[in-house]
């Protein structure tokens, strides 16, 4: 009985959920603030996951410019606090203008100033971003490593941008959220940061089962037949360029609540989510999670994350040569990841190498008269 | 006039830079389909040697030739970075054929890995891990077929190896104990001067060129010529060529196509190798240098199209003289009097940054035209 089987039991999977919500709602009080605040942060990385998951492991997009709706989610969540905050500056513009003698709000921030705008810019606007670029890209057949140099690039392009308008967006410097207040309380706030783990740890649930309904049914069928043979879904009648700019665009805005998430809890955002590593990470985390599988896209990200952390406050220069060989390890030896690999026959293979003898699949009479101790 | 050369020089400067690192990616893309995202550090590494080189043609036995350092590294880049590009190929990306993006991901790992090793090692001994490499990969190739079928061939590789591991640890230890500067690891950028001949301006036509610039413009030049001499009169480019047209038919007709494989990889890895002793008369040499040009390499690469090195040439200068143009806010001097919202636009893509910005967008906007480059393959595929 392949371990599969197991997963889908409805015992198993109840037991899954309290432990789950019992963690969640626990976590607060159990773990110290800096912890609680590094589990949160590593939480909403997940939710980015899930949308390289939805785009590469379902499929087939390598996008490595995730970090462009990841940081937009984050800026459209930094205006918006630093404008409501900026009531007592010169010109009730944030602070920073006035370094550079900028004295009128520049256009764009003008929208900003409603809350229920931001709501819907955080995850609407790098969505919207990503189809157009999308859009764009797959239109004219673009697809495999090119639309993956090509998102690289527009990454760096965005990244250029950003970094160089100090007078629009405070360039390499960042908006700061930390100091900010949210309907009267302090962004950085312990009480707050709090709030914003339960907040983080719902939406991570929610984007998960929102990620399960798309790649379930027919909509996800034909993600999946993009991922392993497109001329045939474009020969059967379907327009492939739609769906990828569709799921594109889910994964965009996906990005953006996470960057959003991310950008409260870590106090900053900055260009510095716009770069080229960072968002190759991104791919990382689902690799070895197991891509097209949700749940290790949610895991891996937390759990590497995690050894991140672990690591480089141990040994600083080793972490590049870990995640260096976790790259090529994961892609040449564990292509479908640590949970695609649990799920497949990787432990009974494995098991089988060590000499263990492989449990065979037989008639239930069968099994039932090994166990009652006719040894084999 | 004036103007107009000075700002065509800048252009063709930056694009030879930019032409010298992207050749050897579009062959091997070309070749195998394969981007290696490894390639800037490559490139990096062909710095590094340059650096060494030249702290070691210090050294007082090799003062007198001390001015032509510049040259010898140049081919040393080209073995150092070929080596290590043979290595990858042979243990990872020949493993991941056929899948493109994997490959991409490894490669990803593969310039991590790169970019520690220059900080946390030091360069004496990662000096002589190259030559280990070296002599462990191709000492077993130079010996006469007689010997290898009389001897156990497996055995003689292993000691050969040996041999290799011992004279690397020799050679190593040799540099760190008369070479200050490479016995520690330091994460430090390091300085690549520039010998005297090359120093200081040339004047044609009432402009003054810097030297190094023409230097790079020069080491361009004959690398492109070599390739192309090498892609069209030798047999082996003819069968890079075969293979890179169609690599079944290819395979049937006897090439092989493995070693095809490990030669075109080994080529454009040398060539990045080349790029970096390019790059180290630019600027100061650090563990990132490969980073800043690779993305522009990608870009060369997209808009050339594959198998067609004219595309490459012309794509690499049509960005150079682009990134001049616009990032110098040349465009302004040459047309003084342009109206008001278009210089107000173009002041506002007067950087270097942002120049980046708006050649990204021109060549988005040039692949609605035609999505695969220049000089597309023609082909009634569906799928390549």
């Amino acid at each position: 009985m392949s371990l599969s089987k197991i997963k889908f039991d409805k015992k198993i999977i109840l037991s899954f959920w309290i432990i789950l919500i019992a963690l969640i709602i626990a976590a607060p009080t159990l773990l110290p603030v800096f912890r609680l605040n590094l589990l949160g942060r590593y939480l909403s990385l997940s939710i980015v996951a899930l949308g390289v998951d939805l785009i590469w492991g379902y499929t087939g997009l390598l996008s490595l410019g995730q970090g462009i709706f990841f940081a937009l989610g984050g800026y459209c969540a930094a205006m918006y606090l630093q404008i409501t905050s900026s009531s007592e500056f010169p010109n009730n513009i944030p602070e920073f203008f006035a370094l550079y003698g900028v004295e009128k709000l520049p256009f764009f921030w003008e929208p900003f100033k409603s809350p229920v705008f931001t709501f819907l810019a955080i995850w609407i606007i790098p969505a919207l971003v990503a189809g157009l670029i999308g859009f764009l890209v797959f239109r004219n057949r673009i697809k495999g490593v090119y639309f993956s140099i090509l998102t690289q690039a527009s990454l760096l392009v965005f990244f250029n941008f950003f970094n160089g308008q100090q007078k629009l967006i405070n360039g390499t410097n960042g908006l700061k959220t930390d100091v900010t207040q949210l309907f009267g309380q302090m962004v950085g706030s312990e009480f707050m940061q709090r709030i914003f783990f339960w907040i983080t740890a719902l939406l991570v649930i929610a984007a998960w089962f929102f990620a399960k309904w798309v790649v379930k049914g027919r909509f996800g069928n034909i993600l999946i037949g993009i991922r392993d043979d497109e001329p045939r879904v474009r020969f059967t009648g379907y327009n492939p360029v739609i769906f990828k700019t569709i799921i594109f665009s889910i994964a965009g805005g996906l990005a953006g609540i996470s960057g959003a998430l991310y950008t409260v809890q870590s106090g900053i955002v900055s260009p510095q989510f716009m770069t080229v590593p960072f968002s190759i990470e991104m791919v990382i985390w689902v690799a070895v999670g197991g891509r097209g599988t949700l749940l290790g896209a949610i895991l891996g990200a937390v759990f590497i994350n995690y050894a991140k952390s672990l690591v480089s406050e141990a040994l600083p220069a080793s972490w590049m040569f870990i995640q260096g060989g976790l790259f090529i390890l994961v892609v040449t030896a564990l292509p479908e990841g640590v949970l695609g690999w649990i799920q497949g026959d990787g432990p009974r293979n494995l098991l089988q190498k060590f000499g263990l003898k492989r449990k065979i699949e037989t008639y239930p009479s069968l099994e039932v008269k090994n166990k009652e101790g006719n040894n084999e | 006039m004036e103007l107009l050369l000075d700002s065509l020089f800048n252009g063709v400067a930056i694009g030879s830079v930019l032409l010298v690192a992207a050749l050897g990616l579009a062959i091997v893309f070309g070749l195998m389909g394969v981007i290696n995202l490894a390639h800037g550090e490559l490139m990096m590494l062909g710095a590094y040697t340059t650096y060494v080189t030249q702290l070691i043609f210090k050294l007082p036995i090799l003062k007198p030739f001390y001015n032509s350092y510049i040259i010898v590294s140049i081919f040393l880049a080209f073995i150092v970075s070929g080596v290590v590009g043979i290595l990858l190929e042979k243990t990872i990306i020949r493993k991941l054929y056929g899948s493109p993006l994997e490959t991409l991901l490894a490669t990803w790992g593969v310039s991590l890995i790169l970019q520690q090793f220059v900080r946390s090692v030091p360069l004496a001994y990662g000096t002589g891990l190259v030559i280990s490499l070296l002599i462990g990969l191709f000492l077993p190739t130079t010996f006469p077929s007689k010997i290898k079928e009389s001897i156990n061939f497996k055995y003689f590789k292993f000691s050969s190896w040996i041999f290799a591991a011992l004279t690397g640890v020799l050679t190593g230890s040799v540099i760190s104990s008369s070479v200050s500067k490479l016995s520690r690891a330091s994460a430090r950028n390091v300085d690549v001067t520039a010998p005297s001949w090359m120093r200081g301006q040339v004047e044609i036509i009432g402009t003054a060129f810097p030297k190094t610039r023409l230097m790079i413009i020069v080491i361009t030049l004959i690398s492109v010529i070599a390739i192309t001499l090498f892609l069209n009169q030798s047999a082996w480019g003819m069968r890079i060529r075969a293979v890179t047209q169609n690599r079944q038919m290819s395979d049937c007709l006897g090439i092989s196509t493995e070693k095809v494989d490990i030669i075109t990889f080994g080529i454009g890895s040398g060539l990045a190798g080349v790029a970096g002793v390019a790059v180290s008369l630019l600027g100061s040499v650090g563990p990132n240098v490969g980073g800043n040009y690779i993305v522009g390499c990608f870009m060369v690469v997209v808009l050339g199209g594959v198998g067609n090195l004219l595309g490459t040439v012309l794509a690499s200068f049509g960005i150079g003289i682009m990134t001049d143009l616009i990032g110098a806010g040349r465009l302004l001097s040459i047309w003084p009097n342009m109206p008001l919202p278009l210089s107000n636009t173009i002041n506002f893509f007067a950087t270097t940054s942002m120049a980046r910005v708006m050649i990204f967008a021109l060549i988005v906007i040039f692949l609605q035209f035609k999505p695969t480059g220049l000089f597309p393959q023609k082909g009634r595929m569906v799928e390549n």
